[in-house]
Order: C-alpha cells, then structure tokens, then sequence
C-alpha cells in the first residue's frame, strides 16, 4: 500500500506493507541514522520525530505516518551545516559509540522545541527513555544544556 | 614526574568520529547491505540440558523464500573455543558450531537464511526438533560435586594449553597458587576475617545488538562485516571452524556500537560465513535482544570466599582469595577471568606475609559467561574492599587509613603478579606509576569523606559514605601484540592503519592524537582507519585495558619511524644534518632553515629518489602497568523500603597521562554508570528451569536518565615511562568501585553488611529486618 507523508520536510511517497514498521522502511530507504537497539520499543535507538513528538520508530506500523510529518536525524544537520546540537554533542563528549546518539539528539530537539530553556531535570526527564551504556549521561546533559544556552542565543541575535 | 611539554597529547581535541556519528551518518555493521542479501536467523534451545535426538528441517525449507538451514547435520564440527584470544587459547575447545547437545536456555540449535527476516522467523518455527531431556545443574557447588550431570561428555572437548581441564567433573578450569605461611598466620592471628561475598551475571547491554554480515567478493574471497572487538582473532576462528585459510577470509570492523568484552567472542561470524558459502549470497545475522542476553555472553557469576589477617599496627598480614565461577554451558574465558579475579585485586595489598589464592569454574546449564569489563577484577575488587572495611572497623581505624597502610606504591612489587598469568606463569613487575595515594586523598575531599564518615544516622533515610581502592592492568603481558603503519599523502597528511578495534571509547582518536604528536602535525591532518585483516596490520584487539597503552605504543613507534624518513629526506633538501631536524607545525625545521612535510612528500613521490614514506612497528607488552583509583560514594537509604539512592559518586583515576581528559573522564563515567546499574538493579532473574525471565530492556533494567547520579572524576596525572607518552590504561578500572564502595556506605548508614550482589531494594530491606 501507499502512504503519503513528508520526510525531512520532503513530501514523500512510498509502498510499504501494512505490516512493516517504520524503523524497517526507513533504514531500507538508506535512512541508516535511525537505528535498531531492541525492536521492542525499550531503548530509544530507533527514535525519530512524528509530527515533532519523539517516537520509537520500531513501534510504529508504516501506514500510520500518512499525512504525517517525520523527521529522521538526517533531517537535523548536514557535515557542512551541522545543527547545534549535533556540535554540542561531539564538543562534550556526549559521543561515545554513537549508536544512541541520533535518537538521544531527536529526543533533545523535541524538548528543546517546547522548552527553550530547560532544566537539568527537564532534560534527565525528556531523555529517560534513551538508553546509553557507554556514556553514563553525564556529558549527554551537559551538550543538551550547553546546545540550548546557545541556540537561545542564537534566537535572541 | 615527568612532565612533557606537548601539542596535541594531553588535550581534549575533538573525538574525530563523533560529528559524523552525531549526524547518523552510516557508518556500522548494519548500515550496509548488499543486492539479494538474504537475512539469517538462530534457532535456539529452549531447554537447559538435552541431547537432540532428530532435527527435521523439511517443512521449513519448503517455506517459500527460505535459502538454506545449517542444522547439527550439515554443519562442521569442529571443536574450538568462541573467546577471541591469544592463540593457542587458554579457553578450552568447548563448543561446534551446532552441536547435538544444548547446554542451556538460548544454546543454537540451527540458522536458517531466507530472503526476508519475517521469512526466517517463520522457518523457526516450522524446523522440528526431538530433544532428550537430561537433567539439569544450575548450581557451581552441585556442578563440581561427584554425581552431577555432566554438562561436556563428549569426547573431543579439550584444552589446548596445559592447564587443568576435567569436563567429567564439570571443572571448565582451576588456578592456585599461594605464597608464604598462610594457614599459620590464620592459625595464630588474633584478628582475623572470614567472608563469603557473591556477584551475579549480568549482561554488556551494548545497544548495537551483535551482528556480523558475510559476502563473497569477485574472487570468492569470504568478507565478513561484523560487530567485533576481535577482528583478527575471528579471521582465525572462522578459518579454524569452515576449514578455508585464513588467507581467503577478511573480517571488517565498522564502527561499532559498544562491546564492553560482549563482541570478544567469535559466535555470528562463522553461521554467517559458512551460509554465505552455501547460498553463494550475501548473509546478514544479526541477533535480537532477547538472543543477546540469552545466547551472546555474560559476566561470570562468581562465589567468593576471603580470609585475612591483620596486626595490631594494621598492617594486613595474610589474604587468601578463593573463588568458584560459573561460567554457564561453555567455558569462555573461564580460566582467565578466574585468574584475573585474583591478579588484578591481590596486589594492591602487598604488605602481606603470605598470600593464596585459588578459582574454579564450573561449568552449569546457565547462559555462558564470558569478557565483561572489569574481567575477574569486578568480583574480586568487592570482597576485597568490603573486608577491607570490615577490618578497619574493627580495629577502630578509618578505612581511608587503613588504605593507606597497606596499599602497594611506586617503586614496589607484588609476588602475585609472577604467580599468576594466562594460563601460564605471569610476569614479574615492578611498579613504576602509583597515583594511588593522592587519587585517595583527592577522591576523600571531593567527596567530604571527614565530615560524612561514620555519622550513623537515625530516622528513615540514612547518609552514609564508603570507599573502595582499586587497580587493573594495561595489556596482558607476553601475549599481547600491536602493530601500526602509517604513510605520508602529498598534502602532507598521513594514513594512519591500525588493527586496533575502537568501540566507541574513542581509541582511534587517541591514536591519531599520538602520531600527530610525534609528526609535529595537526590531529585533521591524520586519517585513521581502523580496523580490517586485510588492511590493517595485526593486533590482538581491543581487550584487556591494551589499547591506548599498547597499541597507543606501536603507533608511536611507527610515527617515530616514519620521522625518521621524513628527516633524512629533508635533511637532503635543506642541506641538514637530518638528526638535529624537528618536526613542528607540519614542518620540518633546523635553526636556520625548513621545509614543509607536504614538500617532502611531493618530491617522494613524483620528483626525486622516488618512494614512499612510511613507518610500520610492533609493540609487544613485556608488562602490564595498572591504573590505580579509589572511589568514593554517598548513599542515602530508606529504611522503610530499602531503596539506596546514590547522592554524589567520586571517582580519581590515575590512568598516567591522559592522552584525551575528556574521553578519560567519559570512559569513567560510563563505567561508573555501568557499576552502579550492576551493583543495584541488573541481574538475570532465571526459572527453576534455567530460563531467564527478564530478556528485555523493561524487565531487565539498565541504568537511564533518571538513575543519573551526580558523578565527579578527577584525572590524577602520574607518568609511566613504559607506556607511550606516560599513559596507561582507563577503559574497565571504574566498572569495579560501585559494588564494593556501595556496600561500604550503606553498612556507614545503616549498619548492614551486603555481601550478595545485587543489593536490591528487597535484599537491602530483609537484611534491615534481620538486625
Ligand atoms: S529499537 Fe526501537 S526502541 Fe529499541
Ligand atoms: S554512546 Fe554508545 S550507547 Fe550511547
């Protein structure tokens, strides 16, 4: 069947299964930033945004994006123009492995989109289900916090 | 200590993979696929112990889509060990690709390749297998007692190395050795202790599951993409198992997505090899959550008992560590996690008159154990400091003290580490770097160890604080090797190669920044590649604490000779004697003139005697230098429902230099993480039938945003004039502190004594009721 829907603010088209879950469609399209820790959507790999909402791609049937709007980490930054959060991360540290990382800077963009100034809790609380065993979280809420402090900045100039 | 002036070791550049990570940029195993790949997926037992008595595999071959299934039938067997070691290995050779006997809960039983993933699944479940049910021991102490089960009754299982191996009786492997009058200093001390401390299973929770994918390129040669910490000693193994020389196989590291000792083991490669041969198509394999806890590797349960005896002065006299390991239905790494259990903890106390220590490991029907950071040092670091503590209270003194009286120091040695290697004799060693002693005196007035030691609080939540000293290794001596090569571009940039493994702790980029220190090159002028068996030149990979101390020294040394290259040729150029020429700022300088290393690399390679610059070196350990830490911990705990909280963790390393502070502090942070999630809530919950019933990220939780404690590292800079810009090792030395430093703190808060791990809320709130 064809669902309908914009990814990375592209309007797109594609056949999928009704069985088909969207962390499968997207990493079949070449979107390989959307990973696979679980495929029972307990570890935030496979997170992408769905109508700005982070989502655990794993758990979501392809057919339900229509009309959707979905946003995957190749859709934040480019190596030429990376986002800010994208910067703050490898800055910090907050990079270890890197295989959490495009679900735990979704997650961040989430937050960071309703909440431009966020707590330190704030933070430990929109990213509690990314899980990391490299970084123990601590550089990962310090590149959060700084990506914020600077793109307020940004914002206000 | 020495202090060396230096540009680019020492600071935090930027870790030279991370943007591209950050930018999801492809980069791992299973970021690639090939046209018609088929998809392969493991048939697992679901019984603990029984010998399949017929495997019919017809109604799932007949599945449209379905390739081809590897059962005990048609797969080779050939007797190996899956643990990525040395060679020849001190793992016994326990295990066949599939065998007829299933010695656990998730042991393989068969693999089917199909065109879709979905396809496989439903082969699955249409293969019938005919087991024999036999009865089952998941029990150390029933495995090694007369009578039991046998768990390797066939008769080709065997060790290849001369240690003790007795599958009859279940004993997968033995080590002792003991020093001095150890039964009469406990015979005749009047203070002394006795302690019977447990430490559970647990699984690495890399969260890039394992994966390995195999093709054949246009000469047929077999390439194998995989997920390894290993790629050099899984070339091996899978030569070893399909019986192809090693020669017509490469193994490829990508990026890989945490390992943490889980990908040092050789499981998916071979499956994936050897239906890639079949099928003549390109395989993927890659294991779902569940397998991983069930069928990939765990730490290694252990049972550990400790006698000590102490003088008056407080100076410990005697130590006497024995320990039984269950290392599930295979023995991987059974042997050398049970020496480690001693080698890497027994010498830090090293004012003693005699010392023993003695390990089994058994084999049970239980998940199979494996590498796990922190290796053996994990469980023997937590009796040790717990009965540190004891002793110290017992004789009145503040642990911290205490410590500080029996602690070995710079300049000293210990006779454990001659008594005992891997699977050899060890190496003796003198200690040459020990930051121990000011990473206690730091790490204490982080924390504010004066003020919150021994308050013995009352009312429902209880403060307390506890310590722990702990030390590992760097390499493992007289076994390891490294290798590096590295060649001059026209731009004056360089290739680095390497054969170590990074696994996300950043190791690529602390080898790049040694090889620009030495060239006297920005660290972007370094382009590294890593790793892949046919590119690369050989290293025993990334365990054991090795990197960044032995690899770290053969990239450093092949810089050096790649210097030497570049200065015989500028030399000519600028008309210098080529030994009083510096490399500095990508150029190459005497006092009076300089040239610039892309001017040198232009004329080798298009204009005048041509050729190629490049270095190439080995390292090979002949020591193994700890890094040395203590740790420190506040706890508060609810005496009404036995929650332990962590309120503020210190950890002070000495790792020597520091080539990058920033990814030291996160390899200890992680670690730390990882300790406390060991130490408090993560834990294999099996049935009565050894099956596990918590294979998931919901019911066996690993630590997440909300366990966040507030974690301070501190570096504590020491030189180690054997290892490459004084650096040693940092990767798996905090894993160790949470247990112990713990346990410590929350008999400082409420006076129980957790000696079982883990110390779960239930645990912790019985063991209150019972005081
Ligand atoms: S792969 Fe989707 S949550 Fe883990
Ligand atoms: S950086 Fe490895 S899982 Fe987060």
């Amino acid at each position: 069947m064809n669902v309908c829907f914009t990814l990375n603010n592209a309007p797109t088209e594609l056949d999928v299964g009704p069985g088909e879950r969207l962390v499968d469609v997207l990493r079949a399209r070449g979107y390989m930033g959307t990973k696979y820790g679980c495929g029972t959507g307990e570890c935030g790999a496979c997170v992408v945004l769905l109508d700005g909402e982070p989502v655990n791609s794993c758990l979501v049937l392809a057919p339900r994006v229509e009309g959707k709007e979905v946003i995957t980490i190749e859709g934040v930054g480019s190596p030429l123009q990376p986002h800010i959060l994208q910067e703050e991360f490898s800055k910090a540290g907050a990079v270890q492995c890197g295989y959490c990382t495009p679900g735990m800077i979704l997650s961040s963009l989430a937050l960071l989109a309703r909440n431009p100034n966020p707590t330190r809790e704030d933070v430990l609380r929109a990213l509690d289900g990314n899980l990391c065993r490299c970084t123990g979280y601590v550089k990962v809420v310090d590149a959060i916090l700084s990506a914020a402090a600077r793109m307020r900045e940004r914002k206000e100039s | 200590m020495k202090t060396h002036d230096t540009k680019v070791v020492g600071h935090s550049v930027l870790k030279i993979d991370a943007l591209g990570l950050a930018m999801g940029r492809a980069s791992f195993t299973d970021d690639f696929t090939l046209p018609d790949m088929l998809h392969a997926r493991l048939l697992t037992s679901s019984l603990a112990h029984a010998r399949i008595k017929a495997i019919d595999a017809n109604d799932a071959l007949s599945l449209p889509g379905v390739a081809y299934i590897l059962t005990p039938e048609n797969s080779p067997r050939v007797f190996h060990t899956t643990a990525g070691q040395g060679f020849p290995e001190p793992s016994p050779y326990d295990s066949v690709m599939f065998d007829w006997k299933v010695r656990h809960v998730g042991d393989k039983v068969a693999a089917v390749a199909a065109v879709t993933e979905d396809i496989a699944e439903e082969a699955l479940r249409r293969i019938r297998v005919e087991y024999e049910p036999l009865e089952a021991v998941f029990d150390v102490e029933r495995a090694l007692a007369p009578g039991a089960p046998v768990i390797h009754d066939e008769a080709e299982a065997r060790a290849v190395i001369p240690v003790t191996y007795e599958p009859k009786r279940n004993l997968a492997a033995e080590v002792s050795f003991s020093v001095g009058p150890v039964d009469e200093l406990w015979e005749r001390s009047e203070l002394r202790f006795n302690g019977e401390y447990g430490v559970h299973r647990a699984s690495h929770c890399a969260i890039e599951p394992h994966i390995a994918i195999a093709y054949l390129d246009a000469d047929a040669r077999l390439i194998i993409r995989s997920a390894t910490q290993v790629p050099f000693h899984a070339r091996r193994i899978v030569a070893q198992v399909l019986g192809i020389p090693a020669g017509r196989i490469r193994v490829i590291k990508p990026r890989l997505g945490g390992a943490f000792g889980g990908k040092q083991e050789v499981i998916l490669e071979q499956i994936a090899g050897l239906l890639c041969l079949r099928t003549g198509k390109p395989v993927r394999l890659r294991m779902t959550r569940e397998e991983v806890f069930l069928t990939s590797r765990t730490r290694h349960g252990q049972r550990l008992r400790l006698r000590s005896t102490v003088n008056q002065e407080g100076r410990v006299t005697m130590l006497d560590l024995s320990t039984v390991l269950d290392t599930g239905g295979y023995g991987s790494h059974g042997l050398t996690v049970a020496t480690n259990t001693g080698s890497k903890v027994l010498p830090l106390v090293n004012r003693t008159e005699a010392v023993r220590f003695s390990a089994k490991t058994a084999y049970t029907n239980l998940p199979v154990a494996g590498a796990y950071r922190g290796y053996g040092a994990t469980q023997g670091s937590f009796a040790l400091n717990v009965q540190m503590d004891e002793m110290a209270r017992a004789l009145g003194m503040d642990v911290l003290d205490f410590w500080k009286r029996n602690h070995i120091r710079q300049g000293e040695s210990s006779p454990v580490f001659q008594a005992l290697g891997e699977g050899t004799e060890g190496v003796p060693m003198t200690i040459q770097s020990c930051g121990l002693e000011a990473c206690l005196e730091q790490g204490a007035c982080a924390i504010g160890w004066a003020q919150k030691h021994g308050k013995n609080q009352k009312g429902r939540f209880a403060r307390g604080v506890g310590m722990a000293a702990l030390m590992q290794g760097s390499s493992i001596p007289r076994i390891d090797m490294a290798a590096a090569s590295i060649k001059l571009n026209d731009d004056g940039s360089v290739n680095l190669l390497v054969g170590a493994t990074d696994l996300g702790t950043g190791s690529d980029t602390v080898l790049a920044q040694i090889a620009a220190e030495v060239l006297g090159i920005p660290i972007d002028k370094v382009i590294v590649y890593s790793s892949d068996t046919d590119l690369t030149p050989f290293d025993t990979g990334a365990y054991a604490s090795s990197t960044t101390y032995l690899s770290g020294e053969a990239v450093r040394r092949a810089a050096e000779d790649l210097g030497r290259g570049v200065r015989r040729v500028a030399g000519k150029m600028i008309g210098e004697d080529p030994a009083t020429l510096v490399l500095e700022d990508g150029n190459v300088k005497s006092p009076r003139s300089e040239t610039s290393l892309g001017d040198v690399a232009l004329r080798t390679l298009y204009q005048e005697e041509q050729e190629q610059l490049m270095g190439t070196a080995s390292a090979y350990s002949e020591q193994s230098p700890p890094p040395f830490s203590a740790h420190f911990v506040e706890v508060e705990v609810d005496r009404l429902t036995g929650r332990i909280a962590i309120i503020e963790y210190v950890a002070a390393v000495d790792c020597g230099v520091a080539i990058n502070p920033v990814l030291a502090e996160g390899q200890t942070e992680g670690a730390v993480i990882n300790g406390i999630g060991y130490a408090l809530f993560e834990e294999y919950l099996m049935d009565s039938n050894g099956k596990m019933r918590n294979p998931n990220f919901i019911a066996y939780r690993i630590p997440t945003t909300r366990d966040f404690p507030n974690i301070t590292t501190i570096l504590v800079p020491t030189y180690e004039p054997s290892g490459p810009y004084g650096a040693k090792s940092i990767s798996e030395i905090s894993i160790n502190g949470p247990l112990p430093a713990i346990s410590n703190a929350v008999f400082d808060a409420v006076g129980i004594r957790l000696r079982h791990a883990p110390f779960t809320s239930d645990r912790v709130w019985s063991a209150l009721r019972s005081i």
